[in-house]
């Protein structure tokens, strides 16, 4: 199978064989990383640029690892040290930037849709590394490989997204990813926290934390943002830990083999206990791993694929 | 000077619906003709030239309507001409001119100026302007409180011998209730409308566009349609309070509908508009994050839009006002969120009213009525094809067809989102005291 797409937007524009197809390359690609020497020369004279407008550490890093472990020449700009602070439009910054003949473009940006944006604008390839509450989309392909590689398959699986949903691209992503494969996904939180006709994404919904444990096969928790207390959609983080946090006792109603995750940074005590998220089921670990082989696997594949010659 | 419009369906609500001459001296309509029945054939065209006709009143010009609708000129009371202070979005004139190329005779223009229309200055500015530019009449609305700050009333008595016809705080709501109260018992005094822009900003919080299944798709943050109809609930208990007239701009709920749908059968002395895009476009439009689909109140739902509908069918909402809302690239061509609320409408309100005619929802006078005859009412200004009145006349053509080029917009303002529309009927002629200031037939 070609992969033909330009650029990696969201979950939703990716089909089933695509996301195997990214899945696949990612195992390979992991591979490389366990060499001593974790160099391809694949992309050697290919140009990446991350241009992340929102603070970020992890995926960053990821992204700037998985480019130069396959010999791509990788730039980083962040919000403080470009034009962007001058005035300049993201329009214009990446027509700037575009004009320099990068290759792929990764962006991390805190408004819905930029990188859409910028996709339909740039002929490079776009990689949305997060936009707003909207898409993370190679957090959760490296969520879907992480539970492949764990459980063998996706398809069947129940999987409980625990948190703040409405804030959540990483949430949204994975409704989307977890169900086009096949798995069930069943979200839990303080109703504040559930955006309004959020089944319409093919997910269930319930507010009690309990329920969304028991028989799950995976068990995701999301960070709770203290400063998501101004909106009033928590009291404090000691009642939400009390009420939502995931512990060992919780566990006790869950699948034995239930796998736990967290795209980070985890909060100690708030929505995850120490002894879980250190615990024998925990594979936060493993998905920060993982994210390095499928973000290669994506700039193989799309710096190898179709370019948008129609783009103005 | 003598025009004639000749043989035109002359649909003025209250009025007259019937085929009719019309004489015009200078900028007074003197003569309304009632037209012989072998005359009447030449509407169907099967006669010879109608400028033999007539004869006996030797009209300088004659304008030939034949087979054309007739209307009182058109009025569109909620309009953003951005001068002062704004003048790359929009200049007076140039809102003006896409004002008379829609249709519109009249307009009135919101306060959201730099400075605010909240002193005399500001009022006579744009009155000036206005007949620099020499289309449209222009009626400038007025701000209810100084700077459009909720802190103090401006001098509705200065306004108004200004030439204010109403005051309101568009763009903003008057969060303050005791405000909004005395500002309806303040204007009555003075006999000025209060428009009530309904939005109740802590609710709408950060919200970019309606909550509900596409926001959540779009992780756009949502404004539920509470946010208005809460406002508009409490300006009808107002209104009930006061006993003053209140119009509630921009009706876009279906529980706003009701709301004012039950006011008015207890009697409740409130007026309401919407504008064409409520009744035209669901949240649906706003997928792919297209910024001509960002305006507040947001594009709701499919269901909210049949209430707007129905509303319209029924009387509950007065008037089709546009809200037109010119902004150029720079507060467009952004991300979503960053993006500038509102869209222009002056030229294409005509064709998008005359679908709902086309699919049966109003009839074409029940449209004349939404786009002229209600608002002159709740203006209180004179406006009418009556013998006597100031010759303000639109003349449409309902089987024009043509597709909706932004590019050829007379607004400054290309952010649309019916660009590419395929319309059917528009606005050929406009009118404005007896002087044709825009002609297309």
């Amino acid at each position: 199978m070609q992969f033909t797409k330009k650029d990696i937007l969201d979950m939703d524009s990716l089909t089933a064989d695509e996301i195997n197809l990214i899945l696949d390359t990612a195992e390979h690609m992991k591979e490389v990383s366990q060499r001593p020497i974790k160099k391809v020369p694949t992309l050697r004279g290919k140009t990446v640029v991350l241009f992340f407008y929102e603070p970020s550490t992890r995926t960053r890093v990821s992204f700037d690892i998985a480019a130069k472990r396959l010999s791509a020449d990788c730039h980083s700009i962040s919000a403080g040290t470009s034009s962007i602070v001058k005035g300049e439009t993201l329009v214009d910054t990446a027509k700037n930037l575009e004009a320099m003949n990068p290759d792929v473009i990764i962006i991390r940006h805190p408004s819905a849709g930029a990188p859409h944006m910028l996709a339909k604008k740039l002929k490079a390839s776009v990689i949305n590394a997060g936009d707003g509450m909207h898409a993370h989309p190679t957090q959760s392909l490296l969520d879907l490989m992480t539970v492949r590689e764990r459980k063998g398959r996706i398809k069947g699986q129940r999987v409980a997204i625990i948190g703040d949903i409405s804030h959540s691209r990483v949430a949204r992503s994975n409704c989307i990813g977890f169900t086009k494969m096949g798995a069930s996904v069943v979200l839990a939180g303080p109703p504040t926290m559930i955006p309004m006709a959020v089944e319409t994404l093919g997910v269930s919904v319930t507010h009690n934390i309990d329920e969304a444990i028991y028989g799950a096969d995976v068990i995701m928790v999301l960070r709770i943002q203290k400063e998501r207390q101004k909106g009033f959609l928590f009291s404090t983080e000691r009642e939400y830990s009390r009420v939502y946090g995931l512990t060992n006792e919780r566990l006790k109603n869950a699948r034995e083999d239930a796998l736990i995750m967290h795209p980070g940074p985890i909060n100690r005590g708030v929505e995850i206990s120490s002894e879980v998220a250190d615990g024998p089921y925990s594979i936060i670990l493993e998905q920060v791993t993982n994210g390095v082989a499928v973000r290669m696997a994506l700039l193989l594949l799309v710096a190898g694929g179709a370019r948008n010659v129609d783009a103005d | 000077m003598l025009t004639l419009i000749r043989g035109g369906r002359v649909v003025d609500p209250g009025n007259l619906d019937g085929v009719r001459d019309i004489l015009i001296e200078d900028d007074k309509i003197i003569k309304i003709i009632e037209i012989e029945e072998d005359e009447k054939s030449f509407a169907s065209g099967r006669m010879g030239d109608p400028r033999e006709a007539r004869t006996e009143y030797r009209p300088d010009k004659i304008i030939n309507a034949f087979g054309k609708i007739v209307t009182p000129g058109l009025i569109d009371m909620h309009v953003h001409l951005r001068e002062p202070g704004f003048e790359y979005k929009e200049t007076i004139e140039t809102g003006c001119r896409a004002a008379v190329y829609g249709g519109f005779t009249t307009i009135c223009c919101m306060p959201n100026t730099n400075p605010v229309n909240d002193d005399r200055q500001v009022a006579n500015y744009i009155i000036s302007q206005s007949l620099r530019a020499g289309m449209a009449r222009v009626l400038p609305v007025g701000a209810i409180s100084k700077g459009l700050r909720g802190e103090s009333l401006c001098e509705y008595g200065e306004l108004k011998d200004a030439g204010v016809v109403a005051v309101s705080e568009d763009g903003l709501p008057v969060m303050d209730s005791l405000l909004m109260r005395r500002a309806l018992e303040y204007a009555k005094g003075f006999g000025l409308l209060v428009i009530s822009h309904c939005e109740d900003l802590s609710l709408a919080a950060n919200g970019v566009m309606n909550e509900g299944e596409v926001a959540t798709r779009l992780g756009l943050a949502g404004i539920p349609g509470a946010v208005e109809s809460i406002m508009v609930t409490r300006d009808i208990a107002l209104c009930e309070l006061t006993g003053v007239p209140v119009h509630i701009a921009h009706v876009s709920t279906i529980e706003s509908v009701n709301a004012i749908r039950d006011a008015k059968q207890r009697g409740v002395p409130v007026t309401a508009e919407t504008a064409p895009h409520y009744f035209s476009l669901t949240e649906e439009a706003v997928l792919e994050y297209d910024t001509h689909a960002k305006m507040n109140p947001p594009l709701r739902s499919e269901q909210d839009r049949e209430a707007i509908q129905e509303g319209l069918a029924d009387g509950t909402i007065d008037v089709i006002a546009t809200d037109h809302a010119p902004h150029s690239d720079i507060e467009k061509e952004v991300e979503f969120d960053r993006a500038a609320n509102g869209i222009i409408g002056l030229e294409t309100s005509v064709s998008l009213g005359l679908k709902l005619v086309e699919h049966g929802i109003l009839t074409l006078p029940d449209l004349v009525e939404k786009m002229s005859t209600n608002p002159s009412h709740i203006l209180g200004i004179e406006n009418g094809v009556l013998s006597g009145a100031q010759a303000d006349i639109t003349v449409i053509d309902l089987d024009r067809a043509y597709t909706v080029n932004a590019d050829n917009f007379q607004s400054k303002g290309r952010n649309t989102p019916f660009n590419g529309w395929e319309m059917k009927g528009k606005a050929v002629l406009t009118m404005v005291g007896g002087k044709v200031v825009f002609e297309d037939m």
